[in-house]
């Protein structure tokens, strides 16, 4: 195998694994900002047992998530040297505005989050819980902005030519605000709660099977059911105006999404289908003219198909982008009925009544991490043969230093690496799951809570709870 | 060109950069060094506390690497992608050791198997020292310079990053980070431990000292380059001479028992060091051995002036930031270890 492919599975492989852990540290934050805030407003000692519960969860997370994205960051560099000195000057400024604004913020207050419970009063500890989330979510802003400027690239000029071409800078914010990065920084955002909600919904749901730690795992389970329901609504919102942005910017990567070959013909919505490539063909269930409306509103409008776009400006794995953005749609349409559901049984007093449903939601927690990863297969693998769209090619991007050697034993330690890293990190999971929220001795060791307790519920006399 | 002080961006890109990365050594240099000793440690409870003395503070110690690559990459980014290509298989191993140094910390307590706990143990003192070695053995290399072509690719073979001069520097800045760690843990102990440490402080400045004389006259006698602005301006002379003033502090300081100054003088020895090897290469970054045109400088590696300007900006806003939080938590965490329920 060539240095090339080599480099493309590492990158694909590393980031792939990165990608399992920030979307629940996002949305796990986002969760526990609401419980924190749910006990220092009731006061109810239930909350607070929840979010420690979730904050020991949050820095396994945590910590996988930095080791394997320091590895992004340097990967860069390491494999893609020409793609590096190409876009250094566009992509590095998201990139260090990351570390400074968003990493540091996140690492800085994650130490007060996990160990300052006796060093800091309740109020200031909350607020480090918010800054770590903020934090978090500020990461995926400037990560997401640098990946979106190489789908959409705006604000910049190219100067040089051949091996010495550079994107440079011409407008800051036009670079930032590049068509396709507000709505997809929503996307990320939007699928990153679903992940953290749906891990605190399976691992509730799982208690209640077991009939321990009822009322706290009721709770909680009502806590993520809210960030759900309302993150699996926006979802729709903004997938819809990522699909938009993608049919008017990268017509190539909508086509594939849709299997669409015939130039300039109306184009079907595909619910499911295959794509046979060396035909031309899509065959499935689906809406005539549905993409023609999506895009158009109009069932009758044309939309240029793949055959309309020179073959080397192709994505070659079309079969590929059809399959992960139908099983994206699938899952998210499948996760917005399952919160409805689920919420109107909660309004109707009968949500955690049913079992099979209980069931459901303890395996459900896979959804949006599958989702999550194949939606970036999509974005990623639908932009080929580009790295960055039609300025460089991904087989022009490569580090002309280094050797397949090189690579291959590189993507065989991280491959182990991953592999012990992914078994610790189940294993350990299990184990914090197994043991609850509840231990021995923990009481007594929070003097300044059990103090903010006594006076909040002083204050709320009633506490049907 | 545009200028800030006198300064043109570029310079003050170099500058920054330079700080950054001694704001790392200085910070995650204390944590890698308490990591390098952890087997040195014996007893049980003196590991955790060890490893709760830097447990609040080495993964946002770590972010300083993040934001030093970040910045690297934005002013800099051809050197960010000459050096990372070039260095392919040391920077590999570096990413799977922080990777082993970050859930060795994470794991340990995690299971109270002594068998587990000695393997985590045993993963997290050998990851530390390898990454503090590495470290420096980067440094080596860069101060030498790595044979580069006209377009600024890596002509040399893979395992040239291996050779005396890079092996002594990393020598050097392990038994720096070791001594560095080992004075931070003194202030963090009581009792004991403290005793033990007390111990350690002393042998770990001894290997500091002795490394480092062997690497400064390596350096004079074979790396010409490096000796050339200091030669041509002697006034530059007073930094090797703060230099030694700061090691014999040390030395003074750990003797008098009072660790804090002895931290603020190995931090002052971190930072002169580094300064040091920054104004022997500057305007050149990446020094081009064999071929001296090809190197790549403060000038013909730079981005353009426009993002060079942006990112003063967020720098200005964003260091304060950084160092007003990066104080609240470490004065949250300040004086003696205690362990409770949240410790590892």
């Amino acid at each position: 195998m060539d240095v090339e492919i080599l480099s493309r599975i590492q990158f694909a492989f590393t980031i792939a694994f990165h990608y399992i852990y920030p979307p629940l540290s996002i949305g796990l934050g986002l969760v526990m900002v609401l419980m924190e805030g749910m006990y220092l407003k009731t006061g109810d000692v239930i909350y607070e047992k929840m979010t420690r519960f979730w904050v020991k969860i949050f820095a396994l997370i945590f910590g996988i998530g930095v080791a394997t994205g320091i590895v992004m960051e340097f990967e860069f560099g390491t494999n893609w040297a020409v793609y590096s000195r190409y876009v250094g000057d566009v992509f590095g400024s998201a990139l260090a505005a990351e570390g400074i604004f968003a990493f540091a913020l996140e690492s800085g207050f994650l130490g007060i989050l996990i160990f300052g419970w006796n060093r800091v009063g309740p109020r200031v500890h909350f607020f480090s819980t918010i800054m770590v989330t903020l934090g978090s979510m500020f990461s995926a802003i400037w990560i997401v902005v640098a990946n979106s400027w190489q789908q959409t690239p705006a604000g910049y000029h190219v100067v040089g030519e051949g091996m010495d071409a550079r994107a440079e800078i011409t407008d800051f914010w036009a670079m930032v605000f590049n068509p396709s990065s507000v709505d997809r920084i929503l996307h990320v955002w939007s699928g990153s709660f679903l992940a953290g909600a749906f891990l605190v919904t399976s691992v509730s749901a799982w208690y209640l099977l077991k009939g321990k730690y009822i009322g706290l795992s009721r709770a909680s389970f009502k806590i993520a059911l809210t960030v759900a329901l309302a993150a699996s609504l926006f979802q729709l919102f903004t997938g819809h105006r990522s699909a938009d942005i993608v049919a008017h910017h990268q017509p190539a990567k909508l086509a594939a999404m849709e299997g669409h070959f015939d130039s300039l013909a109306v184009a079907d919505m595909y619910l499911f289908g295959w794509v046979n490539k060396e035909e031309q063909t899509t065959s499935g269930v689906s809406i005539p003219g549905g993409l023609s409306f999506m895009i158009h509103g109009d069932f009758n409008k044309p939309v240029p198909g793949l055959t309309s776009i020179p073959e080397k400006d192709r994505p070659g794995a079309v079969n590929f982008v059809f399959q992960t953005y139908h099983t994206m749609i699938a899952i998210g349409m499948f996760l917005i009925a399952l919160s409805l559901y689920a919420a109107f049984l909660w309004w109707r007093g009968t949500l955690f009544d049913k079992r099979w449903l209980l069931w459901l939601y303890v395996w459900a927690v896979l959804l949006p991490q599958i989702a999550n990863q194949v939606g970036w297969y999509t974005a990623e693998v639908g932009r080929q043969p580009w790295v960055v769209y039609k300025l460089l090619r991904t087989s022009d991007a490569l580090s002309e230093a280094v050797t397949a050697n090189q690579v291959l034993s590189s993507l065989i330690l991280f491959t182990l690496v991953y592999i012990l890293l992914f078994a610790l990190f189940i294993y350990l999971l299990n184990k914090k799951i197994t043991h609850g929220p509840y231990d021995t001795h923990s009481e007594d060791h929070s003097p300044r809570h059990l103090e903010m307790a006594e006076s909040v519920k002083s204050s709320h006399p009633a506490n049907p709870s | 060109m545009e200028t800030f002080i006198g300064i043109d961006y570029a310079t003050w890109w170099f500058l920054l950069i330079g700080a950054v990365f001694t704001g790392y050594a200085i910070l995650d240099g204390f944590d890698l060094g308490a990591g390098a000793l952890h087997l040195f440690l014996n007893k049980e409870n003196s590991r955790r506390i060890a490893l709760n003395a830097i447990g609040p503070v080495w993964d946002g110690n770590e972010v300083w690497l993040v934001i030093g690559g970040g910045a690297l990459f934005a002013g800099f980014p051809e050197v960010y992608a000459s050096l990372l290509s070039a260095f392919y298989t040391p920077f590999m191993i570096f990413l799977v050791a922080l990777i082993f140094r970050a859930i060795s910390i994470e794991f340990r307590s995690k299971e109270p198997m002594v068998w587990w706990r000695r393997l985590w143990d045993v993963s997290y003192c050998l990851s530390s020292a390898l990454l503090a070695f590495l470290l420096g053995m980067m440094l080596g290399n860069v101060a030498q310079g790595i044979p580069l072509d006209k377009d600024h690719i890596y002509r040399g073979s893979d395992m040239s990053f291996i050779n005396p001069y890079a092996c002594m520097v990393g020598t050097t800045s392990l038994a720096l980070f070791m001594m560095h760690g080992a004075i931070y843990l003194v202030m963090k102990t009581e009792d004991r431990l403290y005793a033990k440490l007390t111990i350690i402080v002393r042998r770990t400045t001894i290997f500091f000292v002795i490394s480092f004389v062997i690497t400064s006259f390596y350096t004079v006698l074979y790396i010409p380059h490096m000796a050339d602005q200091i030669h041509d301006s002697p006034s530059m002379f007073v930094l090797p001479v703060i230099m030694i003033l700061g090691i014999a502090s040390i030395t003074r300081m750990v003797a008098k028992r009072r660790y804090l100054l002895a931290f603020l003088s190995s931090a002052l020895v971190i930072s002169v060091a580094l300064m040091i090897v920054c104004l022997e290469l500057f305007p050149v970054i990446l020094y081009s051995a064999g071929a001296p045109a090809n190197s790549l400088t403060v000038y013909n590696a730079a981005s353009s002036e426009k993002t060079l300007g942006i990112m003063l900006t967020v720098a200005a806003i964003g260091v304060p930031l950084v160092a007003a939080y990066t104080t609240f938590v470490f004065w949250t965490f300040k004086g003696k270890v205690t362990l409770d329920e949240t410790s590892y």
